[in-house]
């Protein structure tokens, strides 16, 4: 079903070394992948296999030593400010700390005002900014008439994760790249954040690439799987069949280290 | 009847806030752990659980204060001890506590077997450093830890290594209860997975005699303990056996919890996780009725008004709710 929906992004040989000589770090190494338009996409992998390293690449925040990254069929410019902002109005991220994803001087009606004005509503009038930002914090359940004037430290972390989601309501990407969105949080609220997350995904029939190490988390959400090690994909495919039917050691063997509620759970083999 | 190790009878503590507002974070709890037996305590963040971890140990420093209850350890009485002799004779002999950062315990500058000297000779500054290397060596190898650890720095061992030397450190003087607070939620899943080994086979081995293991990570939780204690907002709602905690959840809120299992099992995906609305009461005014009132979906006019004793249902099993347990078992067969 996938192959009838059009490229959103797309990379070959994607490369990426740290350092050189002693030090040289293979971080990604050349990888290939293609993520289709609406598409929910879990790249699942444990600490230090280069899945950050892969999302910052595709975001534009960090170049690739070697490879190409086409976007909408088209190879990515981002070699100028003005075009990498433009880049930006089609992708953007939630990290996993909502705390040091805002700037503490800048009120909450400032981080939704930069939204309306990065989709081009700065000139709209007041009223109907109002009525955008409020439209977008009640898709998370927030109430804007409470946040305005209110500071980002001023909130919970559950709440600012919300306010990311409204943020990425306002501005609409075409991909959304959620790096361990949920590992900050405890289980209860992770179910409200994928919740609010598929749905802002139906609403704006944005790509979604999830970035996790919770492999539990990516069965749940998506439609394909890409388990990575060392820097490589080992194994992709539909998230049934890497899941339940894994192929490759290695994703047997994380599969296999978390807890489970129907099956035994091994712990002979560590 | 198995010998119970650790018996906790209506233990009430409070914060108190700087602008003298009394928080009541572990509100009438009681509880027993046999011999051998190991129990999960579940909630989201912010209902107690970690206070509950802090006030069993007696030790209490401001902001937290003990204002009433008992904590009976093996037949002796540790609640209203003053705070150096529970330090003296309580912390590690008695009762051990693993925070979720207990990485952080170790002293960079200090090699692993120093570190174990100061934890040592701060209960008996008589032991010689041959008996102590001797413990320390003879501990590691029954728990699996390779003995060369001793003789490093803490900057040259893995997270997983570290968190599971402190492990074996705290359990050195053979405490009779273990009190393990997220032990593993900063882990990845292989390291976490040798954590819950040692902690299972420190059980096994008779370093401890009953374990208080306490995460928000359900899945984890159902593997590891043998019963499971819901709290909210400071209060216990809802007590059971591992399996019937996880598969048949009386109470609301618990059934709710429950809901927002990720495992990856065939068949969930189908499962729509139910997440629970709103967020939990503040605890400087906690509601007069039921605290999970407000978020309930089985909500009834009378949940608002009185307070809701723990039902005992037989079997070790209790629940917070005013519905009965026929009642609330059909509402989540229609309801799901």
């Amino acid at each position: 079903m996938a192959s009838e929906k059009n490229s959103c992004l797309s990379g070959e040989g994607l490369t990426k070394i740290f350092g050189f000589g002693r030090t040289r770090t293979l971080a990604v190494d050349h990888v290939d992948f293609d993520f289709h338009e609406g598409e929910v996409v879990s790249i699942v992998g444990e600490s230090g296999s280069g899945k950050t390293t892969l999302a910052k690449m595709l975001l534009g925040l960090i170049n690739p030593t070697e490879g190409e990254i086409h976007f909408l069929g088209q190879k990515r410019d981002i070699s100028s400010q003005k075009k990498r902002q433009e880049y930006w109005k089609n992708i953007q991220a939630i990290f996993q700390d909502p705390f040091s994803s805002y700037n503490i001087f800048t009120k909450i009606d400032g981080v939704l005002l930069d939204c309306i004005r990065m989709r081009g509503g700065g000139h709209l009038p007041k009223e109907k900014k109002i009525e955008l930002m409020t439209e977008a914090c009640s898709f998370v359940n927030l109430k804007f008439a409470e946040l305005t004037n209110k500071y980002p430290f001023e909130l919970s972390g559950g709440q600012m994760q919300r306010l990311m989601i409204a943020r990425i309501f306002l501005l609409k990407p075409r991909i959304l790249i959620a790096d361990e969105p949920t590992s900050m949080i405890d289980a209860c609220s992770r179910a409200t954040i994928l919740d609010y997350l598929m749905k802002l995904r139906d609403e704006i029939g944005m790509t979604l690439i999830f970035i996790t190490h919770d492999i539990g988390l990516a069965y749940y959400v998506s439609d394909s799987v890409y388990i990575m090690e060392h820097g490589k994909f080992v194994e992709r495919g539909s998230a049934d069949e890497v899941i339940l039917r894994p192929k490759e050691p290695y994703t047997r063997r994380l599969i296999n280290d978390v807890p489970k509620i129907y099956e035994e759970w091994d712990l002979s083999t560590v | 009847m198995a010998n119970v190790v650790l018996e906790v009878k209506d233990l009430t503590t409070k914060y108190i806030t700087r602008f003298r507002e009394d928080v009541y974070a572990v509100d009438h709890v009681s509880l027993k752990v046999e011999e051998g037996k190991s129990l999960g305590i579940a909630g989201e963040s912010g209902c107690g659980k970690s206070t509950l971890a802090l006030s069993l140990m007696g030790y209490y420093f401001p902001p937290l204060y003990y204002t009433s209850g008992e904590i009976i350890i093996d037949g002796k009485v540790i609640s209203g001890m003053k705070p150096d002799d529970v330090r003296k004779s309580v912390l590690g002999t008695e009762i051990a506590y693993i925070p979720q950062a207990a990485m952080n315990a170790l002293n960079p500058t200090r090699k692993i077997i120093n570190f174990i000297e100061d934890v040592i000779l701060a209960h008996d500054p008589t032991e010689n450093k041959k008996f102590i290397y001797d413990l320390a060596r003879a501990s590691f190898e029954i728990l699996g830890l390779p003995p060369e650890v001793l003789q490093k720095y803490p900057v040259e061992l893995s997270g997983g290594m570290k968190q599971r030397t402190v492990i074996a450190v705290s359990v050195i003087l053979r405490p009779k209860v273990l009190i393990a607070d997220e032990p593993s939620s900063a882990l990845d899943v292989t390291s976490q997975k040798m954590v819950i080994k040692m902690l299972r086979s420190l059980m096994d081995t008779g370093f401890i005699k009953a374990m208080i293991f306490i995460t928000h990570e359900l899945p984890l939780l159902y593997n590891v303990t043998d019963d499971i204690m819901v709290m909210y907002a400071g209060q216990i709602v809802e007590q059971a056996a591992a399996r019937e905690a996880v598969f048949d959840p009386l109470h609301p809120y618990s059934k709710g919890l429950m809901g927002s299992i990720i495992v990856p099992e065939a068949g969930l995906r189908d499962v729509k996780l139910a997440a629970i609305p709103g967020v939990p009461p503040n605890l400087k005014k906690p509601p007069a009725g039921c605290r999970f009132a407000e978020r309930c979906k089985y909500v009834r006019a009378e949940c608002k008004v009185t307070a809701v004793p723990l039902y005992a249902v037989g079997n070790g099993r209790a629940y917070r709710c005013i519905l009965a347990e026929q009642v609330l078992r059909e509402a989540y067969a229609h309801g799901q």
